[in-house]
C-alpha cells in the first residue's frame, strides 16, 4: 500500500467539501442540531450536572441523518460524472482510493465534532467536569462516526445516485442503531433466547457508544468500531471492483 | 522497434454479449495506431481492458512487457490514458486537477511544475487553468483530459476520441500535438473521423462487432477499395457514346461508369493496377482533346461501410 497515495487521494477529497458549500452547510447543521438538542432534548441544564452526556447521547441519532449525507457522494458522484474511470486508471490500488476517501470524510466529520469546543467549554466554566470523561466521549464518537461513514461510503458505490445513496445508508445505519435500542431488543427477548438477543445488541454502535461517551474505554469497544470500519471498507472495495465499469 | 503494447486474443462479453471477441494486435513504440470502427463496435472496451480498468474475459495485455493483470500498477504507471467522453473532476480548476495527477504520477517539486506547465501548454489550455473545469466548453474539458494523459511523459497514450466535440481548428492542433509526441511513444486513438486516417495513423485496425476485420497502413485500407485508381476523365472532341466503346473496347479497363451529373467517365482499372498512364495516351492517340483525369486515391467512407454493414448480414 502506497501511503503517499491514500495522502494525495484524501487531501483531493478534502479540497473538494471546501470547493462546494457542502461542508459549510454540513458544519452549520452539524452544530445546530448538537447544540439544540443538548439544551432542549437531553436537558442539559435541568439535570444540573457538569458533564457532556447529553450531548453525546444524541450523537447517533443526528450522524444517522448527517453523515449518509457526507458520505453520499464519495462514490456515487464518482460513477455518475465517469471521473471513477480516471481515477481507476491511475496507478494507484483500489483499497488506496477507498481508504484515502474514507479519511478525507472522517477528518472532515473530526473538524465538524472539534467545533463543539464552546459547549466543552462552558461545560468547564458553569462546573468542574471530569475532563477526561469528555475526552473520551469525544475519541468514542469520532470511533462511531468512522462506523457510520465506512457503511456510507460502501453503500454509495453501489449506486450512481446520491439520493438512493444517502437514503439507503440511512436505513443500514438505522438498523445499526436500533439493534440495541430498548424497544427492539424487547421486541426479541418476548420470544428470542438470550444469546440471540445479546447477539444483536452487540450488534448495535449505541452498545458500544454508551460505555465510551460515559468514560468508560473498553478494548472491546474499541475493537468493535475498528472492525466495523475495516469489514465496510473491504466491502466498499470489493462493490467498486464490480461495480466501476456499470 | 521496441514493442509497447501486445493484445493478445483479448475478450469481454457482457452476458450473452461479445462486446470483443478475440482481439490481437500490437504497437510498437513511433507508431500511431488507429483504432477505427462503428460505434458499438467495441473499440472503448477493448481501450478500457487494456487500460486495466475493465478485467478481459480472457486473453492478455501487456504494456511495456507488465501483464496489466498480475500487474495493473505499473501498467498504469506507463500509459496515459484518455477515457471517452475526458470525465475529470469537475469541481476543481485545470491548475489543481494536474497537480493532484502529478501527485499520484509521483512527480514533485519543480519536477511537478515543469509537468504541469508544459502538459497545460502543449494542450493549450494556460488561459483557463483557474477556471473550474465544471465551467468550461466541450473543447476545453476535452484538452483538460489531454493534458492530464500526457503530463507524465508516459512511453504509451491510450486516447479515446480525442478530437470528439473539438472545432476544426482545435481538431488540427490536437492532430499537430499527437504528431509531435509520435516518435517516442505508442500511441492508440480510436475515432469514427476518416479523415484523421491519413492525418495521424500509421496503421489501422478496423473492428466491428467485437471482431478485427482490418489490421494495415492507411495504404492498404483505401486500397481496398473500389475506387482505388479508377480514373475519373471528361474528353472534348468526341461524342459520350463513341467515347465509350472505345474505353471498353481497351484490355486494361474492368469497367466504365457515367459521371452523374457531368460529361465524362469514371473507367475501373483490373484490381491492382494502375492505367492512368496507359489511358491518357490511348485517347491522345486517337487526336482526341482530354479536359480533366484524375486518378483516385480510394474512398474511405465506401470502405468503412463496406467492411462494416458487410459483416453485420
Amino acid at each position: 500500500m502506497n501511503m503517499k497515495n491514500i495522502w494525495f487521494i484524501m487531501k483531493r477529497e478534502l479540497n473538494g467539501y471546501f470547493a462546494t458549500p457542502v461542508a459549510y452547510v454540513f458544519i452549520i447543521s452539524f452544530l445546530l442540531l448538537t447544540g439544540f438538542s443538548t439544551f432542549f432534548v437531553g436537558n442539559f441544564f435541568e439535570r444540573g450536572e457538569a458533564d457532556l452526556y447529553p450531548f453525546f447521547s444524541i450523537h447517533p441519532w443526528i450522524y444517522i441523518l448527517l453523515i449518509p449525507a457526507i458520505s453520499m457522494r464519495l462514490w456515487s458522484e464518482e460513477r455518475k460524472s465517469g471521473s471513477i474511470e480516471l481515477l481507476m486508471t491511475l496507478p494507484v490500488s483500489v483499497f488506496e482510493a477507498v481508504l484515502g476517501k474514507f479519511l478525507a470524510a472522517w477528518l472532515f466529520t473530526g473538524l465538524a465534532l472539534l467545533l463543539n469546543f464552546p459547549l466543552w467549554i462552558t461545560v468547564n466554566y458553569l462546573g468542574s467536569p471530569d475532563n477526561g470523561v469528555i475526552i473520551t466521549g469525544f475519541l468514542g464518537s469520532f470511533l462511531m462516526a468512522g462506523g457510520f461513514l465506512a457503511i456510507g461510503a460502501c453503500v454509495s458505490a453501489t449506486t450512481k445516485n446520491q439520493v438512493i445513496a444517502f437514503v439507503l445508508s440511512l436505513i443500514v445505519s438505522l438498523i445499526f442503531v436500533l439493534s440495541g435500542y430498548g424497544i427492539v431488543l424487547d421486541f426479541f427477548s418476548s420470544w428470542a433466547p438470550t444469546a440471540l438477543v445479546n447477539a444483536i445488541s452487540s450488534f448495535s454502535f449505541l452498545t458500544h457508544f454508551d460505555a465510551i461517551s460515559k468514560g468508560v474505554i473498553d478494548m472491546r469497544d474499541l475493537l468493535y468500531f475498528a472492525s466495523v470500519i475495516l469489514v465496510w471498507l473491504f466491502a466498499n472495495a470489493i462493490v467498486v471492483n464490480a461495480r466501476k465499469a456499470d | 522497434m521496441t514493442l509497447r503494447i501486445e493484445i493478445d486474443n483479448l475478450a469481454k462479453h457482457f452476458g450473452e454479449i461479445k462486446a470483443v471477441d478475440g482481439v490481437s494486435f500490437s504497437v510498437n513504440k513511433g507508431e500511431v495506431l488507429g483504432f477505427l470502427g462503428p460505434n458499438g463496435a467495441g473499440k472503448s472496451t477493448t481501450m478500457k481492458m487494456v487500460t486495466g480498468f475493465l478485467t478481459p474475459t480472457r486473453g492478455t495485455v501487456r504494456v511495456c512487457g507488465h501483464d496489466v493483470l498480475t500487474d495493473p500498477i505499473a501498467v498504469k504507471a506507463n500509459l496515459g490514458y484518455l477515457p471517452e467522453g475526458a470525465p475529470a473532476y469537475a469541481d476543481m480548476t485545470p491548475d489543481s486537477f494536474l497537480k493532484f495527477i502529478a501527485d499520484i504520477r509521483g512527480l514533485s517539486g519543480a519536477e511537478k511544475q515543469r509537468a504541469v506547465e508544459l502538459a497545460a501548454d502543449r494542450a493549450q489550455i494556460k488561459h483557463v487553468m483557474f477556471q473550474p473545469i465544471e465551467t468550461l466548453s466541450k473543447g476545453y474539458k476535452r484538452r483538460v483530459g489531454l493534458a492530464q494523459a500526457i503530463l507524465h511523459n508516459p512511453p504509451v497514450l491510450i486516447l479515446d476520441e480525442p478530437t470528439d466535440g473539438l472545432d476544426p481548428n482545435q481538431k488540427h492542433e490536437v492532430r499537430t500535438l499527437i504528431n509531435d509526441m509520435a516518435h517516442d511513444k505508442a500511441i492508440i486513438i480510436s475515432t469514427h473521423i476518416l479523415e484523421e486516417v491519413h492525418a495521424l495513423c500509421h496503421r489501422n485496425v478496423l473492428i466491428a462487432n467485437g471482431r478485427i476485420q482490418f489490421d494495415g497502413t492507411p495504404y492498404e485500407l483505401e486500397a481496398m477499395s473500389r475506387y482505388h485508381n479508377a480514373v475519373c476523365l471528361t474528353v472534348d472532341n468526341v461524342a459520350d457514346d463513341s467515347l465509350a466503346a472505345f474505353l471498353n473496347a481497351q484490355g486494361y479497363v474492368a469497367e466504365i461508369e457515367a459521371l452523374s451529373g457531368d460529361r465524362g467517365f469514371r473507367v475501373y482499372p483490373h484490381k491492382g493496377q494502375q492505367i492512368t498512364a496507359e489511358l491518357s495516351q490511348s485517347i491522345r492517340d486517337n487526336g482526341w482533346q482530354i479536359t480533366s483525369l484524375h486518378a483516385e486515391n480510394g474512398r474511405l467512407d465506401e470502405v468503412f461501410r463496406t467492411i462494416t454493414m458487410g459483416n453485420q448480414k
